[in-house]
Formats: C-alpha cells, sequence, structure tokens
C-alpha cells in the first residue's frame, strides 16, 4: 500500500447538488466509506437583502424580509417589525399580537411538515415524502385564506398586522386544526415507528447535551440533544406570554434525549401537536379590538423616521432563534440592519454530527438540521473581482471599525 | 420483524382520488405553450385551477379615474414597481417588477389600487401590454 492510499481521499458535495436543497458546498475527507473530516463553505447563496433595506424604508424592508427565506418568511418579518417597533417605541394592539402568533405557528406546522416530507425524502422513502407534502397542503390553504399568499404572506407590518382574522374566518381554522389532530397519530407512527427510518436515523448524526451547548446549536437541533430553550418560552414575544408554550424536548416521547437524528424527527413532529394547541389557546383568548397602532402608512413612515435607537428583535423561527438587528439615526433608511438567520448558529453542527458517519448518511445529516442557505448568506467579499474568505482576525477588526463609525 | 406502517396508507391511496390538480391539463401536453396558445384558438380546453380565496393578491388593478397622483404608493413600494409620469400625473406599474405584497393598496389615500384574482400572468416578453398597469 502506498501512503497516498492510506491517507484517503476527498469528496466535494456541492456547490449545487441534488442531495442538497440549497447551494453550499462540502469538502469531505474520506477512509473508505468512512468521513473523517469535513469542512464547508458557505455563502453560494447570497442575495444582498441588507444592501437593498439600508437604501428603503422601514415600511419597505418588512416586505423584503419576507423574501428572505420562502418557509419562515413571517419569522424575519416578525423579528425585524419588533425590532423597528421597539426603536420607534411603537405599541403593538392586543389583537394584532394574537394574529401574528395565529401566523407564526401556522407557520412552524408548514415547515416542520415540509422538513418531514424532506426528511424522507432524503432517506429515500419518497411515498412517506408525498405524504407529508399532502397533509402540509392544508396549512398552506389556511395560510393563503388568512393572508392571500400561500408563501409571502405580508402580514406583518410595523405598528401591527394588515389584515384581521375575523369570525368568520375561525371555522375554517377550526377545521383545519382538527383535521390535523386526527392526523397527528397517525403521522407518528409513520413516520417514528417505521422500521426503515428507525434503522437510517437511530444513532446517526448523534451531538450530545455538552456537545450543543459548546457548538452554539438552537431551535429543535439544541432541544433533540436535550437543551431545554425555546424564544417563545425563555422570553415570550407577541402572545406567547399569554399561552400554555413549553419547550419540547424528545424526553417527553422516548424517555431520553441521545440527540441523533430520530430525536430531531420527534421534536419537529412535537411541535407540530404543539402549535396546534397554541393555535387553539389564541383562538380562545383574542381579545377584541384593533390590529394595528397607526393605520395611515404616511404617519408610520413619519414616526419611523422620527426614530433613533437600536433595538434588537428575536423570534423563535421554525428552525430556532432568529435575530434581527436595526439601528435607526433619524433618517428614512436605517442606519444598519443585521438579520440572523437560524442556520447560522445551526451550521456549526454539521462539523460534529457528520464526523465518523458513512457517505449514505450525509444527505440526512445534512438535512437534520434543516439548514436553510438563503437565510444565512449575509457576506460575501468581492475584491477586484476575488472572492475572499475572511479570517476571524480580518473580520474582528472590520466589526470594530463599524462599531466605531457608528459611534461616531 | 420490521413494522411497515406506510403499506397500508399505500393501498388505501390506491382508492382514493389524486391530490394533485391536473393543471392545466390532465395529461402533460407535449409543449405547455403550445397547448396554451391552443385553448387561446379554443381548440382545446383549459382544466380549471383550484379557485382563489376571497382577498387574494394577484395581478393589480389600477383606476386611472380616481387616482390623485399623490405619490405615496411610489414611496412605499418595496420593489421600486411604480413609477410617476410627471406629465399626466399618474403612475405606471411594472407587474414584472411588483412583489403583490399589496401594500399601495393599503397606502392609497382614494383607493385607486386593487388586487384582482388574476394569477396566471407569465409572459416570454416583460414589457409585454399586459403587464404595464396604467
Amino acid at each position: 500500500m502506498s501512503e497516498e492510499a492510506k491517507k484517503g481521499y476527498s469528496v466535494p458535495i456541492g456547490p449545487i447538488h441534488p442531495a442538497l436543497k440549497e447551494p453550499i458546498l462540502f469538502t469531505f475527507q474520506m477512509n473508505g466509506e468512512k468521513v473523517e473530516k469535513v469542512d464547508f463553505a458557505p455563502g453560494k447563496a447570497h442575495r444582498g437583502i441588507e444592501w437593498m433595506g439600508m437604501r428603503r424604508n422601514p415600511v419597505q424592508i418588512v416586505h423584503l424580509t419576507d423574501r428572505i427565506c420562502g418557509i419562515c418568511g413571517v419569522s424575519h418579518t416578525l423579528a425585524f417589525s419588533r425590532a423597528v417597533e421597539q426603536v420607534a417605541e411603537i405599541e403593538v394592539p392586543e389583537r394584532a399580537h394574537y394574529v401574528r402568533t395565529i401566523i407564526a405557528e401556522y407557520e412552524r406546522i408548514q415547515s416542520h411538515l415540509l422538513w418531514a416530507g424532506v426528511a424522507a425524502h432524503e432517506l429515500g422513502f419518497d411515498t412517506l415524502f408525498y405524504l407529508a407534502w399532502r397533509v402540509r397542503e392544508e396549512s398552506l390553504d389556511v395560510i393563503e385564506y388568512l393572508t392571500g399568499n400561500r408563501v409571502n404572506y405580508g402580514i406583518v407590518q410595523v405598528g401591527g398586522v394588515r389584515r384581521d382574522i375575523t369570525a368568520d374566518q375561525f371555522p375554517r381554522i377550526e377545521a383545519s386544526l382538527s383535521y390535523y389532530e386526527d392526523l397527528f397519530g397517525k403521522m407518528l407512527t409513520l413516520f417514528l415507528e417505521d422500521t426503515t427510518i428507525k434503522m437510517r436515523s437511530r444513532n446517526t448524526g448523534v451531538m450530545n447535551q455538552q456537545e450543543a451547548l459548546e457548538l452554539c446549536a438552537i431551535g429543535p437541533t439544541a432541544r433533540a440533544s436535550g437543551l431545554n430553550m425555546d424564544v417563545r418560552q425563555d422570553s415570550p414575544y407577541a402572545a406567547y406570554g399569554d399561552v400554555d408554550v413549553r419547550a419540547v424536548m424528545p424526553e417527553q416521547y422516548l424517555g431520553e434525549a441521545r440527540g441523533d437524528v430520530y430525536d430531531r424527527i420527534v421534536v419537529r413532529l412535537l411541535e407540530v401537536k404543539q402549535s396546534i394547541d397554541i393555535v387553539r389557546q389564541c383562538m380562545d383568548q383574542m381579545p377584541a379590538g384593533e390590529v394595528t397602532a397607526e393605520p395611515k402608512i404616511p404617519k408610520l413612515l413619519a414616526l419611523c423616521k422620527k426614530a433613533e435607537g437600536e433595538a434588537v428583535g428575536r423570534v423563535e423561527a421554525p428552525r430556532g432563534e432568529c435575530l434581527h438587528y436595526v439601528r435607526m439615526d433619524g433618517h428614512e433608511q436605517p442606519l444598519a440592519w443585521k438579520v440572523k438567520a437560524s442556520t447560522y448558529s445551526n451550521q456549526m453542527s454539521w462539523l460534529k454530527i457528520l464526523q465518523g458517519e458513512q457517505l449514505a448518511d450525509i444527505p440526512i445529516i445534512v438535512a437534520s438540521i434543516d439548514p436553510c442557505m438563503s437565510c444565512t448568506d449575509r457576506v460575501t467579499v468581492l475584491r477586484d473581482g476575488r472572492r475572499d474568505v475572511l479570517t476571524k482576525e480580518e473580520l474582528h477588526r472590520l466589526s470594530v471599525e463599524k462599531t466605531r463609525r457608528l459611534q461616531s | 420483524m420490521s413494522f411497515l406502517p406506510t403499506i397500508p396508507e399505500i393501498l388505501k391511496q390506491f382508492f382514493r382520488k389524486p391530490a394533485t390538480n391536473a393543471f392545466p391539463a390532465k395529461y402533460l401536453p407535449p409543449s405547455v405553450t403550445g397547448f396554451l396558445a391552443r385553448v387561446g384558438e379554443g381548440t382545446a380546453s383549459i382544466h380549471p385551477p383550484i379557485a382563489t380565496p376571497p382577498d387574494f393578491r394577484g395581478k393589480i388593478v389600477y383606476d386611472r379615474d380616481t387616482c390623485i397622483g399623490c405619490k405615496i404608493c411610489t414611496k412605499i413600494c418595496p420593489a421600486h414597481a411604480i413609477e410617476f409620469i410627471p406629465e399626466t400625473k399618474r403612475i405606471r406599474i411594472y407587474v414584472t417588477q411588483c412583489i403583490f405584497c399589496s401594500q399601495c393598496n393599503d397606502a392609497c389615500p382614494v383607493n385607486a389600487l386593487h388586487m384582482s384574482e388574476e394569477f396566471l400572468i407569465a409572459a416570454e416578453n416583460r414589457y409585454a401590454e399586459d403587464l404595464i398597469v396604467e
């Protein structure tokens, strides 16, 4: 055996690859079928959304944030408008909080069912993929019924929501909730008791509690590893303070958390049930009243223009915490706007969970954190026609420079 | 011992109507554009799409006579799809750029802008006559 053969070989997957739903480049150092080392290069889906936002006023940016992600659009809108509302000191009416919560929970239902389908597809189990996506349609139909669009809802605006949920819309929501309730038991059986899924996902892509903490995992990925964290529970926003919401842990179903792919399926499926309960509670408790603090858009623009200061909006997106930082200085456009999508925190887990796994398990393990690259890709450096990867020191220097610039 | 709960589900599906709406035709035509051209001529018929819900946000409708030329819509359009024509004091909307957020509908002080139910508006020419509303 030559020295070279022992060293193994490297397998690049991406930037565009059928196993990946969005562009990202993985480089695997392989030894036979086993993954020895993983490296990945995000930044292939950068669209310059923040740049566009810095040239628009908050009323326009709200609709731009809807398009950061095709699945968790309302989480971004909610996080952004929460940040602007804090800067401009706009108080959101109670009813608007409830409408926001209902839409956000419907988004979670459709996002988790979409993910469940993708996970089945990555396992080569396409029958289940079609079943999951057929069921998902119901939540999209309700969202379309409530907001006027299936994907880019455009319902949240700074200061409230743009459409109220009226009493005659309640029966439609109720019908979809009982549809999902009836179906839930079946979905659990189909996904969690299936031998094929168990074989492929049990003890694959394991990340224990300590590692999840060290790698700053968030959302369902962290909860599957046994970390009890959920923005809705830890620092409630919208109407979550009024409803009963507790982080869903795999222990509730299985008695223990192993932090593998199977646990991540468990957490996401149980969260669908939790979302149904939250929507129910919201519908029962919904107070009457206005749904927006300022219905006149020119007035709202004037309010935002006067605002000075900075704020952070945090929202529990289906994939984990989503954070928007906004700084305004009395101009129409914000001085700074920074988006941190959930995958930004979760992607580091890949380095751990892919290590030591087999080549064939890569698609499901990569998909198991529910990555969303278009949300995440915020920085691309192009200088003299060259693409640079910034080192930690350079990024730190840039960060210090930016802080000084903002302070001056 | 393997347990495959999907099998009974598949068997049941054999006796159910497929969930997919066969749109625009029951079987995929060799050329979709050719098929749509034939629909236009009246020689073929389209399988109807699923009805849109009330308050659906489709292609924009502009009431030129009600408009007062206040320019609020041009200021709040996220996609910069609305252009103000100073000579006529009216607006022009480029539907290819429109993102169907209907923010201009909310902002219009005289209710001159509305969203229709039309959503089959794809075309090959971005400046086609029916893709510019004025």
